[in-house]
This record gives C-alpha cells, structure tokens and sequence, in this order.
C-alpha cells in the first residue's frame, strides 16, 4: 500500500492532531480501550525518534512497570507522567468527567463502569487530553450527573495538572483553565460551525475565525499507515484492520 | 510450618458469608475462577467484595459479574467493572439499576494506597486529588486534613483497606506454600495487607520457590499464604499463556443479558465444571 493513496480517514486527522498536542513530552500513557489516543501517541513517539516513551495500559508487553498497578500512580505523582488521555459518559463545559452513571446517585438509570484513575491522574498529569467520538448533547452536557473528576479545582489544592483539550469526532476544543471553559480551536473537515452548535450541550467560547483542523501531510501519514499502523494492530487488531486494513504481526 | 494443600472446594470451604473478600484486575492470569464458582455452589451470601483496583478485564469482570447475578454480593468497592472492550457487565449493571447491589465508588491509586497502607499496619494514607470530586463526597472512610508539614495545604487521607480473604490463582507454589507471582506484585500487597489469603495454583514444584534468587524477588512467601490448591485451569476462561477464551466471555454476556438467561448458563456451568476441565 502507498501512503497516501487513500483518501485521509477522520481517525487520521484526530490521531495527527492528538499527536501535534504530545510535543516534547517525555512519557505519555494511554488507557484502556482508547485506540486513536494509542495512534497519536505512537506517531508521536516515532516522530520523537523514541525520545517520547509511550506506556499502553492493559499489557504487560507494553508497559514497564516491575511494581504492581500502583506503578502508574506513583510515577504520575512524581512527575514523571507528561500526558494521558480519558473519555467520559459525560463531559460538561467545565471540563468535569462524569465515567459513573446517569442519574442521581447513587440510584442510576444507567450505569457505567467506574472512575478508574481519573480522579487522581487529572490532578497531577500536566496535560490531559479529553477525548469522546460520540458529539452529542447527551455526551457533551451542560453538567455532568456526577464528578468522577473535577476539570479545575479551588485556590490551594494541590493541582500540577488537568484538562488542556477535548477532541471529538467533530471539533477540537482548548480549555482555559484560568477560565475553566472550552475554547472551540478547529473544526474537522466537513463540519460546520452549526453541527457543533446544535450538537454540544455546555456553552464555550469561540474565535470569530474557526480553522480546520489539518489533514495529516503526505509524511505523517506515511508514518500513520506504515511503523504506527503495524504498532497498533498489535495492540487493538479489531481497530487497526478496519482503520488501516493492517493485521498484527505473528506472534 | 508448611502451607495447607487442599481441594479447591476445601479452599471455598473457608471463606465466610459476610467475608470482605479482595480480588486483583485480572491483567494477568490471576483471576480466581474455580474458587468463584464453587463459592456459588455453596451458597455463600453478603460478600464485601474490593477490587484492587478494579475487574474490568474479560475473565474478571465476568468472575465478578458471576458473583453478583448469583446473589453472594452484598457491596462491590471498585474503580471500574467491565468486560473491558467487549462491553459492559451485564449482571452488575442491573444489579446496580435495581438498587440491590451498593457499589461504594473509588478510583485507583486511592485503593492501592489504601491497601498499602493496610499491608504497613497503618491507619490511613495520604492521597493527592480527589478533592472536588463527588467520589470524595460519598465516602466516609475518606477525608481531607490539613498537610502538617504546609501552611494551606488539603490533602485527602484514606481509611487502609485489609481484607478478610484474598482470593487468587497463581502460575506455580512449591511444597512449602511459597507462591509464584512474576511481576504481578499486587497480588503480594494484597496478601500482605489480607487475615486470610487463598491461592489455586497451575502446577507446584518439586525445589524451593526461595533458593532461586532469580525467582525468589517474585515470590509471596509461605508465611502470608493460609491454604492452596494445585489447580491448572482454575483461571478458567483465562489461559496459563495469558490469552483469555474471548468466545467464553461473550457467550456469558449474550445469556446473562436476562436474569432467566443467566440463571441457565449459570446452572448448565456449575455442572459442568469448565474451570477443572483443562
């Protein structure tokens, strides 16, 4: 396959724009079931030249810890964790995570599977990158049924870390934290400005210009489909065959 | 003092109802299977399950889901309970719906500092975040104190955790009841921090697990295990390679959609013993 010979697909574009948002880093972590954040991560890693550590949750084979699951969290706390990624049921406009449940807890309407690290890791890890592919007024809400984790926190807390994006199937949005609101920075090719609106729950500020967000150019996306592609069937073979049509290496 | 060996169904035999019972995540082949379904086999109730830190893998989400659409769960600590990418926990999820099922909600390394600070013999451990969370908001065994040692400085203090029993499966134990665990070293955090701690084993060895330097670094020593059972396959729908039988968790998730559904896996599995089959 030559790189560029098909047409760009959307997770291209997101994975090249979460991977523009990893420069410098010196480790980043991705969790669990979270295949495009995986796919900008290792383009960052391979446009690093390997300087960007990238640690895959879920397999000893792709992290490194000798010391348990509290491994993670400890480095983290230390300041040794530059960026990582979580989704939401719900996310709201001041950048709570809601990953618990609908309704008034502790009752649920509907249930989700729980906070993991999240309530931690967004307080210490410098820059976390909010991700959710369903932009719908019942995902991006006004205010979320409960606070796994909080997007800012009150003057004194201890909080090295938090929220410096959300990435969408739609839009890529900045947050402000002085502020503690979404700053709309792009759109993907293809949306309008009224999607965005009529599809997002919270209120967020806006440039009166709104850019595209880039398509990969003809490098990166050689990147993307050959070292990055193969990388991540072995990781999420169901995701990297029908995104790049790429098998896992044999084990 | 040698470690008990005994029949999986003698180790089931010693967990109490009303136990607080700890589990691992089940990333590596940990996940207590065999032990689960003779649990159910029992009738054992009102079990205060933690997961360290979570079952949100395959085998152990199901493990759990099992315990709890079998009626033996009374609570569920946890930071995430999920079949991971296959979906959602069938019999949890409704479980919680229904209101029957009290899941005291945490987040990851406040359970693992919690149960280091239980494996120390310490009354609590400081956490960064949390604080503003809603988690923080529903837990009275978690408060925020002052730092001692800064001026204007909360921090969050978390009640240890030492459970009653642990359960778990292992790769291999020698003749003595020392215990093999690679790097899984929240099995031995787990086991340190437990009154009881209950393994089935893949195989046991002839030597002795602690005269290999080499092994012996990753070993949970005689001393904290109560009792084990030879038992390969007990991780069952995990395999000794690591790899998980994904047919048997989404064949499980299929029939336990329904509380009738569940009912008939349950009953047709219990006879048929696919954790001693292997």
């Amino acid at each position: 396959m030559s790189a560029g010979a098909a047409p760009v697909r959307p997770e291209e574009i997101q994975a090249a724009a979460i991977a523009g948002m990893l420069e410098g880093a010196r480790h980043v972590a991705v969790g669990m079931v979270s295949p495009i954040p995986g796919t900008g991560a290792l383009l960052a890693n391979e446009r690093s030249g390997g300087a960007t550590r990238v640690s895959i949750l879920g397999s000893k084979k792709t992290t490194f810890w000798t010391n348990g699951g509290s491994e993670l969290f400890d480095l983290a706390g230390r300041g040794r964790l530059d960026a990582f990624f979580l989704s939401g049921g719900q996310i709201d406009g001041g950048a709570n995570v809601n990953l618990v449940g609908v309704g008034d807890y502790p009752e649920a309407k509907v249930r989700w599977s729980g906070s993991f690290g999240s309530a931690y890791l967004y307080f210490v890890v410098p820059r976390v990158i909010l991700f959710r592919w369903e932009h719908t007024r019942r995902t991006l809400v006004d205010k979320v049924d409960f606070v796994s984790a909080p997007g800012t926190s009150e003057p004194g807390v201890h909080r090295p870390g938090g929220p410096i994006a959300l990435i969408t199937n739609l839009c890529l949005f900045d947050f402000q934290r002085d502020r503690g609101r979404f700053r709309l920075k792009s759109l993907h090719p293809g949306v309008t400005l009224e999607e965005v609106m009529d599809n997002t729950g919270f209120d967020f500020d806006r440039p009166e210009r709104v850019g595209e967000t880039p398509s990969p150019d003809p490098e990166t996306l050689a990147l993307i489909r050959g070292p990055v592609a193969r990388r991540i069937a072995d990781v999420y073979p169901v995701f990297a065959r029908s995104v790049f049509g790429v098998e896992p290496a044999a084990a | 003092m040698t470690v008990q060996q005994l029949d999986v169904a003698a180790l089931a035999a010693l967990v109490p109802s009303g136990a607080r019972i700890g589990v691992t995540k089940g990333e590596q082949t940990d996940v207590p299977m065999a032990l689960t379904l003779e649990l159910v086999r029992r009738g054992v109730r009102d079990l205060r399950m933690v997961t360290i830190p979570t079952c949100a893998f395959p085998a152990s989400g199901m493990m759990l889901d099992i315990l709890v659409g079998a009626g033996c769960v009374a609570s569920v600590e946890t930071s995430g309970v999920s079949m991971s990418e296959l979906g959602a926990a069938p019999r949890f999820s409704a479980a919680v719906k229904a209101g029957s099922l009290k899941v005291i909600d945490a987040t990851c390394p406040a359970v693992y500092a919690a149960l280091q600070a239980g494996a120390k013999g310490q009354p609590f451990a400081a956490l960064r975040g949390l604080i503003g969370s809603d988690l923080m908001a529903h837990r009275d065994d978690w408060a925020v104190v002052s730092n001692p040692f800064e001026d204007g400085d909360p921090v969050a203090v978390l009640k240890a955790i030492n459970p009653d029993v642990t359960l778990f499966h292992a790769p291999m134990a020698d003749r003595r009841g020392n215990v093999w665990i690679g790097r899984n070293r929240d099995l031995l955090t787990l086991a340190h921090a437990s009154a009881t701690t209950l393994v089935t084993v893949e195989k046991i060895v002839d030597f002795d697990l602690m005269e290999d330097e080499t092994l012996a670094p990753a070993v949970i020593p005689d001393f904290y295990v109560t009792a084990l059972a030879e038992a390969p396959g007990a991780c069952w729908p995990q395999r000794a390679d690591g790899s998980t039988d994904l047919d048997v968790v989404r064949g499980y998730m299929a029939a336990a959609r329904t509380a009738e559904g569940f009912a008939d896996w349950l009953s047709a599995h219990l006879d048929a013993r696919p954790e001693a089959a292997e």
